[in-house]
């Protein structure tokens, strides 16, 4: 029987793209909440006048509310793809590079379409994001950007702030309301899928190659094997006993 | 403004003589100053430039269109709009209205074209089919987008009325058999103010027309070309039942008692939110009413594509580039329904073919359990 394996605990997300994340879910679950209220709001049942409620304001207000946090968030995480370690820089998402398709090659066959390598390579492992996982940030990011735009282009007009302000060109580059109202809400769906898929693997990773997939957005550590570390002197650097972290 | 122009009377010249006192007069200068969104003290100058231009040559001209536009515009509030403005401005080529027909009719127009090169406006109502050559709009034996080329070569300035010149409106609904074209899409080298609507409220067409012929130039245009004053704001915002909306009472059927109370009709398909126009501030019929104030939600027609963009009496986002049946929210969920079923396959054969290294990894730390020291 194979030997169990030494792991060892790798620092691999620090606090800002922890707080990015959970900042995200939140602004993302609020969003999407408030969002179909909006695009389908229930009837109250209230004998109240109308001057007396503000019931549906609050819900839009909510929604604005979360809009900033979403973008301020966001600004936050491009803003530590510039200055965080090697697993949250850009280069990490930069998608053209010949490694990264090699991976990508790899995590569709041994991940997607679980095939089972005859001896398992190690050096196949990622120590942070695989280039699947990168991929689909990209794009999540690129729907983001889609978000932001069409989102504050809907709402530039009802606001005299600079901010919102500068969105002001999106619907009449659009040519109307309609079709912006329209790509957001579509695009909004696009996030509920990918939030699926992306808890999914998440869960099956962790599962799978139990090397603490799920905590290590709540603590920052991930496991790595003695022997994926061998070949990571590039990625990593090993501070004292108990301490790796990711090489400048 | 025009030099060449003299020989018409000034638009107050031609006021007097229909009849009107100065009182009438300065009555009319206010309220369509009022309505073109100006100071009260620019009352005056308004009634300075119709006192002192003299009548601007314009060519209407009638396309792919209904005539609504036209029927909206004579029923403008104050009669001086339809009686000089519409009667006198017009006199030089519009089909519906004037009294000459068939060649007299052209020729009337040539000549003004010529006498006026460079200084008529052009008003266009209706779109203009580019498909088989032209052929499904010809008017005296010529294709409506001859006629548009020719007669936009020597305008000033054009006015697209309605939606069908300024977005296309019913024809160009898909499919668009006709290719239905808007006027900005083919004529490029004109400035071309674009007034939607289907119609547009007359008041507001006299409002365009009455700042292009007073001041001697367009009126502030946003940037799809609208004049800002008509067309800044979203009909929600300037709707009467928006504390309905903001409070979350709304109307679930028409027949309801929320209907009856006059709640909210964002339920039931109101494109209010999405759609621009003054129909909220300056109403319909003499200020009467407009289409949510009678009950009805707002169906967008000032909007481009407001009849490809999803059911008129639901509520429902439509994904973009499908047609009708393409609705957000059902294909999201069946989406996710599908995609749900899809991970949970993928999740039971994950389980089967990494069996092996599952058990073993069990096995291992199951050895492992046994040796540590408690």
């Amino acid at each position: 029987m194979d030997k169990t394996r030494n792991f060892k605990r790798v620092y691999v997300w620090e606090l800002p793209v922890r707080i990015f994340h959970w900042l995200n879910v939140l602004a993302l679950f609020v969003l999407i909440i408030t969002g179909f209220l909006i695009a389908n709001p229930p009837a109250l049942l209230s004998s109240a006048e109308a001057t007396n409620l503000h019931t549906f304001g609050i819900v839009r207000f909510i929604h604005f509310t979360a809009a900033y946090l979403f973008f301020f968030v966001m600004i936050l995480r491009i803003y530590w793809a510039f200055v965080g370690n090697r697993f949250a820089s850009w280069r990490a998402f930069w998608p053209f590079t010949k490694k990264n398709w090699n991976n990508f090659g790899h995590v569709m066959k041994i991940d997607i379409l679980l095939m089972n390598e005859k001896v398992e390579d190690v050096t196949k492992i990622s120590i942070g994001h695989n280039s699947v996982a990168t991929l689909s940030y990209l794009i999540m990011f690129v729907l983001a950007i889609i978000q932001v735009i069409t989102g504050f282009g809907l709402y530039a007009d009802m606001s005299s702030w600079w901010l919102p302000k500068m969105f002001d060109w999106v619907v009449p580059f659009f040519g109307g309301d309609f079709l912006v109202r329209n790509i957001h809400h579509t695009v909004m769906w696009l996030f509920i899928f990918f939030s699926m898929v992306h808890v999914y693997l998440v869960f099956y990773h962790d599962w799978l190659e139990g090397r603490g997939e799920v905590s290590s957005i709540f603590g920052g550590y991930k496991f790595v094997a003695d022997e994926r570390l061998k070949h990571a002197q590039d990625e990593v650097e090993i501070k004292g006993d108990n301490e790796i972290v990711a090489s400048k | 403004m025009a030099t060449k122009s003299k020989v018409n009377d000034t638009y107050y010249e031609s006021i007097v003589k229909q009849g009107y006192s100065r009182r009438d007069f300065m009555k009319f200068a206010t309220y369509i100053t009022a309505y073109m969104g100006l100071e009260s003290t620019m009352v005056g100058q308004v009634a300075k430039s119709l006192e002192t231009t003299h009548r601007l040559p314009v060519i209407w001209e009638h396309f792919q269109e209904c005539t609504c536009c036209s029927e909206s515009f004579i029923r403008s509030d104050h009669p001086i709009v339809s009686d000089i403005i519409l009667d006198k401005i017009s006199l030089d080529y519009t089909l519906t209205l004037m009294a000459a027909s068939g060649h007299q009719a052209e020729a009337a127009k040539h000549a003004t074209m010529e006498k006026y090169k460079g200084e008529y406006i052009l008003c266009v109502e209706g779109s203009i089919p580019m498909g088989d050559d032209g052929n499904y709009c010809c008017i005296g034996g010529r294709s409506a987008k001859d006629i548009l080329i020719e007669a936009a070569a020597g305008a000033k300035a054009i006015i697209a009325w309605g939606s069908c010149a300024s977005n296309g409106c019913v024809q160009a609904a898909s499919p668009n058999p006709t290719n239905a074209t808007p006027i900005h899409k083919i004529i490029k080298n004109k400035p071309i103010i674009r007034v939607p609507g289907c119609p547009p409220i007359g008041e507001v067409m006299a409002g365009v027309i009455v700042h292009v012929v007073a001041f001697g130039r367009l009126p502030e245009l946003d940037r799809l070309g609208r004049p800002k004053a008509f067309y800044a704001k979203r009909v929600h915002d300037s709707c009467y039942r928006r504390p309905y909306y903001d409070a979350g009472l709304f109307a679930q059927t028409f027949d309801d008692k929320n209907a009856k109370d006059g709640y909210c009709l964002y339920k039931l398909g109101c494109k209010g939110p999405m759609t621009y126009n003054s129909c909220g501030t300056i109403k319909w019929n003499n200020g009467v009413s407009y289409p949510i104030q009678s009950g009805h939600g707002c169906i967008g027609c000032s909007e481009e594509n407001f009849w490809d963009n999803g059911p008129f009496y639901k509520k429902m986002a439509k994904v973009p580039g499908l047609h009708e049946e393409g609705l957000a929210d059902d294909i999201g969920k069946v989406g996710a329904g599908i995609l749900a079923g899809g991970l949970a396959v993928h999740a039971i054969a994950a389980n089967i073919s990494k069996r092996k290294e599952l058990t073993s990894r069990i096995k291992r730390g199951r050895e492992n359990e046994k040796n540590i020291d408690s």
